[in-house]
C-alpha cells in the first residue's frame, strides 16, 4: 500500500475493518451487526475473507446479495425467510455472532444497554436488556463502542444485560459452555479477553491513537501486552468495497466523525 | 358457526381495570394500536402490559393507564428509545418486569402450552435474575455432555387476561391472516391469554382468506380467537406492510409530545380525544399539512 493511500484513510475505515476482523474464521453462522459500522465490517468480511457468512435484511429474511447498508428492497436479493422466531431458533443453536452495542461495558465483558443508574429507579431509561442475556450464553458476542470514554468503560456496569465472564463462571456450566465475548471494538482501539482470568485486554490501538490515550479512556485497569500492535489499514480492495460498494452515502463518518 | 364480530367498544368493554393485557407485534411494527386508542377512551387504568414493546406501552404509559409494563425492549424502531415509556420509568410512574426477549417467547409459550415454566439458557449470569427476584432456576434431571446436570432459568408462564393482534385480514370466524413478512409472536400471545381479540385493516368472509394470500399467511386460526373488530388503519403508526408502512412523520409528532405535559395535551385532544374514525380523520389532515 502506497504512502498516499494510508494518509487518507479515515478512523472510521480503520474501525469497520476491526469490526470485519471480529468474524474471521466464524465459517457459516449468521453474523448479527448493530450499527452503521459494524455493518460495514460483516458485509466487508463476506465480500473477503468470510464469505460463507449469512446475513439478515433487517425484517425476516436472510439475504444472498451484499449491497450498500443503506440498500433496501429491491436491491436486496433475499435467500431464506428469518423472522424473528427463527433468529431466536438459531440464536439457541449457537450459530450466531452478534456484535451488539455497549451503553457500558466492563473489565470482564458485561454489558449494560438497560438503564443508567439504579434499575429500580433508572436515572436514565435506555431500550432495555433486549437479547443481550440469551445473546451471551449462547453464542459469541462481540461490542461496538463508538465512543470510548469512562462512561462507556466501567469498573462495574450499572445492569448486567450481556453477561461477562465473571458471571458467566460463577453462574455455572450451562452459562459458561458457549461462552464467548471476542472483541470490543471502540472508535479508539481494539480489545479482547485473551488473558488468563479473560480480564480485558488492549490488543490494538488504532492508527495515531496512543497507548496512554485508551488507558485515560477506560474507567477500570486494562491488561497491556508488553508490545501493543497497531490497528490494520484496509487493503486497497478494501477500501474500494467500503467507499463504493458498501457505504457510498458515508454513513460511517457520522458514527465516527473523521 | 358462530359469527365472532365485535366493535372495538365491544372488545374493550370486555377488560377490566387491573387486567394483564398482552400486544402482538414488534416494537413500532404491526402494533394493535386502534385496541390501544380504544383503551384510552374507556377509564381503564393500572394495566399490566405486556408486549415486545412499542408505542402500545408507551402511550398507555403516557396516558397514564399503567401499574407494571412486562418487556424486553420499548422501541420505536427508527426512534431508537420510547420517550413517554422512558419518561415513566424515570418518573417512577411504572412498575418494571425486564426480562430477555428470548425469555419473554418462552414465557408465552409456556403459557400457551399450560406448563408452569420452561427452561431457558437466557437470563443466567445476568442481572434478569438480580431484578427478578421471582426467578427460580431448575436443575435439569439429565446429565449434561460433561455428566453434571446443567442448571436452567425456569422462565414462568407469562399468562394474560387478554391478548390482542393487529392482522391484514380477517374472516368473520376469526382466522387471521398475515400478509407481513414477520408473523411475530402473535399466536402465542393469543395462545397465552384468556380472551382473545383480533383486530384486521379488513374482514372478510370465511374462506375468502385465500383470495388475498397463501394458505400459510393465515397464521391465526378460530381456536385461537374469541372476537375479532375491522379497524382499517387499526396498526397506524405502525408498520402494517403490505397495507403501509410506519408513519415516520406522525410517529416523531408522537415522540416529540413526550416529557412536556403541555405538548402531551396538545397530541391528545387533536388524536386522541375522539373516536377511530375521528384518528383516522385528524391524521389524514395533519398528513396534508405537512405536505
Amino acid at each position: 500500500m502506497t504512502e498516499t493511500v494510508d494518509t487518507m484513510v479515515t478512523r472510521a475505515e480503520v474501525c469497520a475493518v476491526a469490526c470485519a476482523e471480529a468474524w474471521r474464521g466464524d465459517g457459516e453462522i449468521m453474523a448479527s451487526p448493530f450499527g452503521s459500522i459494524p455493518s460495514i465490517g460483516a458485509r466487508l468480511a463476506r465480500l473477503t475473507f468470510a464469505p460463507d457468512l449469512v446475513l439478515t435484511d433487517g425484517e425476516a429474511a436472510l439475504m444472498v446479495n451484499t449491497p450498500a447498508i443503506s440498500a433496501r428492497r429491491p436491491e436486496l436479493v433475499l435467500e431464506a425467510w428469518m423472522p424473528y422466531r427463527k433468529v431466536f431458533e438459531v440464536v439457541w443453536s449457537g450459530r450466531r455472532h452478534v456484535m451488539m452495542q455497549a451503553t457500558q461495558v466492563d473489565r470482564f465483558g458485561n454489558q449494560n444497554i438497560s438503564c443508567i443508574g439504579d434499575w429500580a429507579h433508572p436515572r436514565t431509561q435506555l431500550i432495555g436488556v433486549r437479547g443481550a442475556p440469551g445473546n451471551t450464553v449462547n453464542h459469541t458476542t462481540s461490542y461496538w463502542v463508538p465512543n470510548h470514554g469512562t462512561r462507556s468503560f466501567v469498573e462495574a456496569v450499572d445492569m448486567v444485560c450481556g453477561v461477562g465472564y465473571d458471571r458467566a463462571a460463577a453462574a455455572g456450566p450451562a452459562a459458561s459452555r458457549f461462552h464467548e465475548i471476542r472483541r470490543v471494538v471502540t472508535n479508539l482501539a481494539v480489545l479482547d479477553f485473551e488473558t488468563p482470568d479473560h480480564a480485558m485486554r488492549l490488543r490494538s490501538v488504532h492508527p495515531g491513537v496512543t497507548v496512554e490515550e485508551v488507558v485515560e479512556a477506560t474507567g477500570f485497569e486494562l491488561v497491556l501486552p508488553a508490545e501493543v500492535r497497531v490497528s490494520r489499514l484496509p487493503t486497497a480492495e478494501e477500501l474500494e468495497i467500503i467507499r463504493e460498494v458498501l457505504d457510498p452515502r458515508g454513513l460511517r463518518d457520522k458514527e465516527v466523525p473523521a | 358457526m358462530s359469527d365472532k364480530t365485535a366493535t372495538l367498544e365491544e372488545i374493550v368493554g370486555e377488560l377490566r381495570s387491573g387486567m394483564t393485557v398482552g400486544f402482538g407485534g414488534w416494537g413500532s411494527r404491526r402494533k394493535p394500536m386502534a385496541v390501544v386508542r380504544a383503551i384510552l377512551r374507556t377509564g381503564l387504568t393500572d394495566l399490566t402490559v405486556v408486549a415486545y414493546g412499542g408505542p402500545d406501552i408507551g402511550l398507555l404509559c403516557a396516558a397514564g393507564r399503567v401499574r407494571r409494563a412486562v418487556y424486553g425492549f420499548v422501541t420505536l424502531d427508527s426512534i431508537a428509545l420510547d420517550p413517554h415509556f422512558r419518561a415513566a420509568r424515570q418518573a417512577g410512574a411504572v412498575e418494571a418486569t425486564e426480562m430477555d426477549e428470548g425469555m419473554f417467547f418462552l414465557g408465552l409459550q409456556a403459557a400457551a402450552q399450560r406448563v408452569p415454566f420452561l427452561p431457558s439458557r437466557a437470563g443466567l449470569g445476568s442481572d434478569v435474575l438480580r431484578v427478578n427476584p421471582e426467578l427460580r432456576t431448575v436443575t435439569s434431571p439429565y446429565p449434561g455432555p460433561d455428566g453434571v446436570a446443567e442448571e436452567l432459568v425456569a422462565v414462568p408462564a407469562l399468562r394474560l387476561d387478554a391478548a390482542f393482534v393487529h392482522v391484514n385480514r380477517a374472516d368473520t370466524h376469526g382466522n387471521g391472516q398475515i400478509l407481513g413478512p414477520d408473523p411475530f409472536f402473535d399466536d402465542l400471545f393469543l395462545g397465552a391469554a384468556e380472551r382473545r381479540y383480533v383486530t384486521a385493516e379488513a374482514l372478510v368472509a370465511p374462506g375468502e382468506l385465500l383470495d388475498s394470500g397463501p394458505i400459510q399467511t393465515i397464521a391465526v386460526n378460530r381456536l385461537q380467537t374469541d372476537a375479532v373488530a375491522a379497524a382499517p388503519g387499526g396498526a397506524h403508526f405502525t408498520s402494517c406492510p403490505p397495507d403501509y408502512d410506519r408513519d415516520e412523520a406522525f410517529q416523531k409528532a408522537y415522540a416529540a409530545a413526550a416529557g412536556d405535559a403541555e405538548a402531551w395535551i396538545a397530541f391528545e385532544q387533536r388524536f386522541l380525544s375522539g373516536d377511530e374514525a375521528d384518528y383516522r380523520a385528524a391524521v389524514a389532515v395533519s398528513a396534508e399539512e405537512a405536505r
